[in-house]
């Protein structure tokens, strides 16, 4: 009796906080929905505000900021970050802890200040481009990440592989393509995702550090500001959606190993 | 060709974007017409607005972090608890809000609590009256602990699906009782999960701007709110200021995440101990 209230208590508590943390935005998508512009009144199922979307020909420029400078963030940081690694992997050890702390600085740092600095170095610098302000901030804050995937399977591989290919002739370019990157190719691929959606996700950083140019982040914070629009719930829903879809599909094939492992387990069990 | 020089253009990055910016903080921080001051610095402590503000940041974010750890922390408990691949599935969802733009979480609260939005049309349903629950600080706190909470749970749950099964046998082959094996047992070795927690949801929140304008409305300002107001509104002339502003959340931050590794390791070291 205690245990079966005990389960239905966890139940419930693990319920509610599900509720409290989807409610909102499932609310927001229903009611993107809505045909009236106020929230709390609901007139009729329309596509209107979804028309809207595709029609705001701004939403769509932000759209295209965002999804290039993610991309071209993370491919720059992903090659400078990873001969980076390769480079500090090999070097002495106080130099190496120099560079290592300043790498990550950015890291530590919290993104206000950090966009607040780059801001006064653009300023100083007289770089006015907005879209490269906002590219060179993003590689910044990347970079480091891609470093710090790269280093420690660095760590496992071994030094002498890069000396052998080199004394069988290798030139280091060569020696670096055909045996390091192979090596260590994991750590450069998490290192690429975790650029690509940090850069993507990215709102305080750009906020300072550009102007003129907005990405999709920028843009939302600027409506949001002046209050409700149903136009950002008919973006938010298709967002959500597109953000679940992908990471059920990478999580759900781990899920289902462990099912079949549990399975083969009770077999054996039996 | 030694291996060191495929580091060179990274290390020129580095120093222009990385080094240079923050060495500028410090720089405009600490000096006026182009002498050592500490006139800004004092500016910043003495004013009584800006302390006010940095008073409610650092309450705001205690709090926030206090309320995601009590709520976090059973979640996290009970999921590793579960048969591991419901634990996962279930674990996948609690966290997915995660990825969700940050400004979108806060919009939705924006949404619910708008004086014509849901929440107020389902009590006027209720036959209560309206309340003014956006634009103010508990809404403040609210998107705070919405946006934070998955922070909360991840290390947390990491741990404890980690933690030794057969210490948990051991305390209750020995006679204890549920309750105190979760504090004699489980708590303790959990204390490096709950560490990086409160890490992971209090730097964030007191550093955050976005989530004070969008529910308070401008009205409770944050040290975020302050400073961007510094820089955004003021420009250049306040820069001065405005590093003195950065620099002391710089080392609120990093003072705290010395406190939090200082606390990790005397976890480490004593942890039996302790309890």
């Amino acid at each position: 009796m205690v245990k079966k209230l005990w389960g239905f208590f966890k139940n419930t508590y693990l319920a509610l906080m599900l509720l409290f943390l989807y409610a909102p935005i499932l609310v927001l998508m229903v009611f993107s929905f809505n045909e009236s512009k106020t929230m709390g009144n609901w007139t009729g199922f329309s596509l209107k505000w979804y028309q809207a979307l595709l029609k705001d020909g701004t939403i769509m420029d932000a759209l295209g900021v965002t999804l290039s400078v993610a991309v071209i963030s993370a491919v720059v940081a992903t090659v400078l970050g990873t001969l980076a690694a390769i480079g500090i992997h090999s070097m002495h050890k106080r130099r190496r802890a120099v560079v290592e702390n300043i790498s990550q600085l950015p890291m530590v740092n919290p993104d206000l200040v950090t966009g607040i600095s780059f801001m006064m170095l653009f300023a100083l610098l007289g770089l006015k481009g907005g879209y490269v302000r906002m590219l060179i901030a993003h590689i910044t804050f990347n970079i480091p990440y891609v470093i710090f995937s790269v280093l420690p399977k660095l760590r496992q591989s071994s030094n002498q592989l890069y000396e052998a290919a080199m004394d069988l002739g290798c030139t280091p370019w060569t020696a670096l393509r055909k045996v390091v990157i192979p090596d260590i190719m994991p750590g450069i691929v998490s290192g690429f995702i975790l650029s690509f959606t940090l850069s993507l996700d990215d709102f305080v950083v750009s906020w300072f550090a550009t102007s003129g140019i907005q990405n999709l982040s920028i843009y939302i914070y600027s409506i949001a500001r002046r209050g409700i629009s149903p136009k950002i719930n008919a973006l938010s829903a298709i967002l959500f959606v597109a953000v679940i879809t992908l990471l059920l599909i990478v999580n759900l094939k781990s899920i289902r190993e462990e099912r079949e492992a549990e399975k083969q387990a009770k077999k054996l069990r039996a | 060709m030694k291996r060191t020089v495929f580091a060179y253009p990274y290390i020129v990055w580095m120093l222009i974007f990385i080094l240079a910016p923050m060495l500028l903080i410090v720089w405009y921080a600490f000096s006026k017409g182009g002498s050592f001051t500490l006139g800004n610095l004092i500016t910043a402590f003495s004013d009584p607005v800006y302390m006010r503000v940095l008073l409610r940041s650092v309450w705001i974010a205690l709090k926030a972090t206090a309320i995601c750890l009590l709520l976090g922390y059973p979640i996290a408990y009970l999921l590793s608890a579960m048969k591991k691949s419901t634990a996962s599935l279930l674990y996948v969802l609690f966290i997915v809000p995660m990825w969700m733009n940050f400004l979108l979480r806060t919009y939705a609260w924006q949404v619910l609590l708008d004086k014509s939005g849901i929440l107020n049309t389902l009590l006027a349903f209720l036959h209560l009256p309206a309340q003014n629950m956006l634009y103010t600080e508990s809404a403040i706190m609210l998107g705070t602990v919405y946006n934070f909470l998955p922070f909360m749970i991840l290390p947390i749950y990491t741990v404890l699906i980690k933690l030794d099964a057969s210490l948990v046998e051991a305390a209750h082959d020995l006679g204890a009782n549920g309750i105190i094996t979760f504090f004699k047992v489980i708590l303790p070795q959990s204390i490096p999960g709950i560490i990086s927690g409160i890490t992971m949801v209090f730097i964030p929140a007191i550093t955050t701007f976005a989530i004070s304008r969008l529910l308070g409305g401008g009205k409770f300002m944050l040290y975020g709110d302050l400073i961007e107001n510094q820089f955004i509104t003021l420009g250049k002339d306040a820069w001065p200021v405005g590093s003195a502003l950065s620099f002391i959340l710089l080392v609120l931050v990093l003072a705290s995440m010395a406190v939090m590794r200082q606390a990790e390791r005397n976890a480490g070291e004593e942890g039996g101990i302790l309890w």
